[in-house]
């Protein structure tokens, strides 16, 4: 049974549809990529799967089980984690707090899950008691999928993780997240740099207006000359 | 950006042509039944009593019309219109009442004179000295130089104003009114007021909707204080009456005839400003108006001054309040600052406004009508009401019986008129006449 | 040496007792604003209604206090408290939660909350009538006098017993908050979810609950700041509006959003309130022969007279929202 599997799903803001079917499979242990034009799509359907907004039509699946328009907090209570693209940290809580703040719901292992936290994070556990806002951009980052891992989530969605980031933090990032895979965490996330992160993609799925237009293992997509010149950049 | 505007130019032309084609059968109906509701009035209350109940409720409606462009038009929640109400009613009296010939003839006159121009001379010298770092001055030492003078000014003036007034109380009464016709009143009344509003927007509009609402609670308590306790200007506690009408009064024509006249005075200015407002609306001023309402941002980025025409907006809404209260004020014939109450001066209005429909300037009138006449005849209703309570209060619970029952029917009436906002603001948010907003592709 | 025990009397202790209550006031008013972003204009008759039912617990049992060494109304305040906190989630559930899951704009927020505080006054006032009464029913207000071992200081510090209870309840009461905000899972979430509420969702934060929470606290701190007031003079129904400006100018002193600017500019705009009210002409009296004339002559020399002390507050509010609409302590809602 894979982990998250989306059936055909509209959905979109006010009554207009953004997304016009979009279908996706990400099996339990595998990095998932999307990417795709500006306005194709991507944030909304993570927003989709989170339930941030209405899907009209279609399914959405965790482990065989419907999960759409369920309240995020639901979500979060059957193993799913957000990171949003921007304002993603609480800025006056320390950095500690919004770590803490991940684990609301499960409030018995916050300590073991700090100190895992801390682990994958080393610059964080010296920040601990600095307020978030102060922090660097991608510390920032950090503390938000820290705090997002915090649940302990067996699927973890990234909008954007290294937007704005310069690419040494980049870098940084998509390495934290494959070490952050390979603990045995599901990742679905949204790139605009597709090629780094096609590159650490188990799959990719190449959205345009809404719908998909490739779907392959992230390699492929690499590979292949025709997705390369729509949307690589050459 | 130009075919924009082109649609623009197409939806104002669809807006005159479009208007009459839908029946308003939702305003034939609710005027219908307000008309019946009127007769019925006359026929049970007698045309004395009745005919006093409509000019009130048109001196309502003319401010209801002032908060539905602020709040209706503007999204602007205005929580103090008793304020502007009672700076209109003190304009009334001022200019209405006859000279004081005494006071104006004592050398207290001129005292009083002295410490106003005194004042302006502060006023001027603070102003100027808070520019003195154009002059080089820095702006550290402006600012505290500047609030030092203010100080002391203040001090200065406030204490011998208070000698003065306390002088002119004790053997004048009061200054006494200007002796002008009541009309002028009304219109100086609309300027206070426009005035008032225009400091108390310029602070607030730019900020936070919320701190309109609390500010503008503050002005009107603040304006109320003043009436109350500058007895040497209001005669205070002690009230001033009768005030002039700018028609014949009752003593000359009988009650009713007078009353009808003085109707006809304010349905005159209600069809007037009916007519300009709804223009306003109409025209790309209104639209704007109502652009920065509903979306403030992309209003913003089309380059439009938005405090600016908030500040229009809130402005116009404060000068009706003043006309609106300083006709109400010529009409009750006595100056008590005292009787400006929140409930019944501000809140009353508020449920005019969102249950007739809030930007709906025909809805607004029907909201003011049919809203006072429920008001008026609830009186005897609530004491009934109350007196039903006591006895099973008393029977049930061994409650003392209060003593002052009518100070007890009017707190009924707080409460209805509170339950009443919860629940229109819940089930009927756009009020009984709603705006027509046109949605365009 | 008098004049300063008059001065302390007159405006340490009674700037204090002022600033503590709207300290208390303008915490409540500060957490809704932070959690649901809308000025709570309710806020005032919600501790007149905490006073009232301290009032109505000290009537029906006026010998409580007698066995704790207490005044009565103190003991009866967590039970006041609790009251008061259940009349505020009720009224959110009633009256606000409609309307937030509408996702209406904040001002009309602000006009259902007017809706409520009519009710509520409307009520109060119909069972409590106008008039004030003291809420020491059956005590003794205790006065205590400290005798200052000063040369040539006859006059003695002044603090009644209601000051103290105050000045202690006061205290308990913001430590009590901070250890709540900074060390509990809920006090955290709470503030989480003022920084950015949904990310607080996104996070699985139940914002319903952190919500019914704001509201326990709000109305056991409105019940705790009427009963304050009410303990030091005596409880009046029909303060609504005269509490609610200085409230507010208080909250958006301190910064719109931030419970300890909330205190301290409570304490702000109580001291500014009193200094403003207080007759300075005692404090020269001792200069008097050196004196300018009309200075000498002068019997009151109050900047504002106590019937207009309204304008106080409403002064410092204007000036705030000019020069630094943030507040003092930078407010999270601007």
């Amino acid at each position: 049974m894979p982990l998250l599997e989306a059936r055909d799903v509209y959905g979109g803001y006010g009554g207009m549809n953004i997304l016009n079917g979009v279908n996706m499979t990400l099996e339990a242990d595998q990095i998932g990529v999307i990417v795709g034009p500006n306005g194709a799509g991507k944030s909304t359907m993570l927003k989709a799967i989170f339930g941030l907004l209405v899907v009209t039509q279609g399914e959405i699946l965790l482990r065989g089980e419907p999960i759409h328009n369920l309240p995020p907090h639901r979500l979060v209570q059957q193993g799913m984690g957000f990171v949003p693209q921007e304002h993603n940290v609480f800025p006056s809580l320390t950095v500690k707090e919004n770590l803490q703040m991940g684990a609301f719901l499960k409030p018995g292992n916050v300590k073991r899950m700090l100190k895992q936290i801390y682990d994958f994070f080393p610059p964080l556990y010296d920040k601990r008691h600095q307020p978030a806002g102060e922090l660097s951009g991608g510390q920032r980052q950090m503390v938000a999928m820290g705090r997002a891992l915090m649940a302990e989530p067996s699927v973890l969605l990234l909008d954007e993780p290294t937007a704005g980031l310069s690419p040494l933090y980049m870098h940084e990032i998509f390495a934290q997240v494959k070490q952050v895979n390979s603990a045995g965490v599901g990742i679905l996330m949204v790139e605009q740099n597709a090629k780094q992160a096609l590159a650490i993609a188990d799959k990719g799925f190449v959205l345009a207006a809404g719908q998909n237009r490739f779907t392959d293992t992230g390699a492929a997509l690499l590979a292949d000359p025709e997705v390369a010149r729509s949307f690589l950049g050459g | 950006m130009s075919t924009q505007q082109q649609q623009g130019q197409h939806e104002h032309r669809e807006d005159l042509v479009a208007a009459p084609s839908r029946f308003p059968l939702r305003e034939v109906v609710l005027f219908a039944i307000l008309m019946a509701a009127i007769l019925g009035v006359y026929a049970a209350m007698g045309a004395a009593y009745s005919t006093r109940m409509l000019v009130e409720a048109a001196c309502y409606a003319i401010l209801a019309l002032g908060l539905t462009i602020q709040w209706g038009y503007a999204g602007q929640f205005n929580a103090g219109v008793m304020g502007f109400v009672a700076l209109g009613g003190y304009s009334a009296m001022a200019f209405s009442m006859p000279v004081n010939g005494e006071f104006w003839a004592s050398p207290l006159s001129g005292e009083l004179g002295m410490v106003v121009l005194m004042a302006l001379g502060g006023v001027m010298v603070v102003v100027g000295a808070s520019r003195l770092h154009h002059l080089g001055v820095p702006r550290r030492l402006r600012t505290g130089l500047a609030v030092a003078l203010a100080l002391l000014f203040y001090l200065l003036v406030s204490a011998r104003l208070g000698v003065v007034t306390e002088q002119i109380e004790s053997q004048f009464g009061y200054i006494g009114g200007l002796g002008l016709p009541p009309w002028l009143g009304w219109i100086v009344g609309g300027v206070l007021a426009g005035t008032v509003g225009y400091f108390i927007g310029k602070v607030c509009l730019g900020l936070r909707s919320d701190y309109l609402a609390i500010a503008t609670l503050g002005i009107a308590e603040i304006i109320k204080a003043v009436l109350k306790n500058a007895d040497w200007l209001t005669r205070g506690t002690a009230t001033v009456s009768p005030l002039p009408w700018p028609v014949p009064g009752p003593a000359e024509v009988g009650f009713t005839l007078a009353r009808a006249l003085y109707f006809s005075v304010t349905a005159v200015m209600i069809v007037v400003i009916f007519f300009l407002l709804t223009r306003a609306y109409h025209a790309p001023w209104g639209r704007m108006i109502r652009a920065i309402r509903d979306n403030e941002i992309s209003a913003a980025a089309m380059g439009k001054d938005i405090n600016r025409r908030r500040l229009e907006i809130f402005v116009l809404g404060c000068i009706l309040m003043g006309i609106g209260g300083a006709t109400l004020g010529s009409f009750n014939g006595l100056f008590d600052p005292q009787g400006y109450l929140p409930l019944n001066h501000t809140f009353l209005v508020l449920v005019m406004v969102i249950l007739g429909g809030p930007g709906n300037n025909l809805g607004t009138i029907f909201g003011a009508f049919a809203v006072y006449i429920i008001w008026v005849m609830s009186e005897p209703l609530a004491l009934a009401v109350l007196e039903l309570a006591i006895t099973f209060g008393e029977g049930s619970f061994g409650w003392d019986a209060p003593t002052n029952l009518d100070s007890r029917a009017l707190q009924a009436r707080v409460f209805v008129i509170g339950l009443l906002i919860s629940l229109v603001l819940r089930f009927a948010p756009k009020g009984l006449l709603p705006e027509k907003v046109k949605h365009h592709g | 040496m008098n004049e300063l025990v008059f001065f302390f009397n007159y405006v340490v202790v009674a700037g204090s007792v002022t600033g503590s209550i709207y300290a208390i006031g303008a915490v409540g008013v500060t957490l809704v604003f932070s959690i649901m972003r809308f000025a709570h204009f309710a806020h005032a008759d919600m501790m007149t209604f905490g006073a009232f039912t301290v009032l109505l617990l000290t009537t029906a049992f006026p010998g409580a206090g007698a066995a704790l060494g207490l005044p009565t109304a103190v003991v009866m305040l967590p039970l006041a408290m609790l009251l008061t906190a259940a009349l505020a989630v009720g009224i959110d559930k009633t009256f606000y939660k409609p309307l937030r899951a509408h996702g209406v704009k904040p001002i009309v927020m602000v006009i259902a909350s007017l809706g409520v505080t009519l009710m509520l006054q409307g009520l109060i006032r119909l069972f409590a009538g106008t008039s004030g009464e003291s809420l020491y029913v059956d005590d003794r207000k205790e006065i205590f006098r400290l005798a200052l071992p000063f040369e040539g200081a006859r006059a003695p510090i002044v603090v009644t017993e209601p000051q103290v209870i105050l000045f202690v309840l006061t205290i308990v009461c913001v430590v009590g908050l901070h250890l709540f905000l900074s060390r509990s899972r809920l006090g955290k979430a709470m503030r989480a979810m003022s920084d950015n509420p949904d990310l607080a969702r996104a996070s699985g934060i139940n914002t319903n609950l952190i919500v019914a929470v704001t509201w326990v606290i709000v109305g056991a701190l409105a019940a705790i700041a009427g009963t304050l007031l009410s303990l030091d003079v005596t409880f009046k129904p029909d303060l609504s509006f005269f509490l609610l400006l200085p409230i507010f100018a208080a909250a958006i002193v301190g910064g719109v959003g931030h419970p300890y600017g909330a205190i301290a500019g409570g304490f702000v705009v109580g001291f500014a309130e009193t200094l403003a009210v207080f007759n300075w002409s005692v404090l020269l009296r001792p200069f008097h022969d050196n004196l300018p004339e009309w200075l000498a002559s002068a019997d009151s020399l109050a900047f504002v007279g106590t019937e207009y002390k309204i304008v106080v507050p409403f002064v410092l509010l204007v000036a705030i929202l000019v020069w630094r609409p943030t507040g003092i302590f930078k407010g999270k809602v601007i």
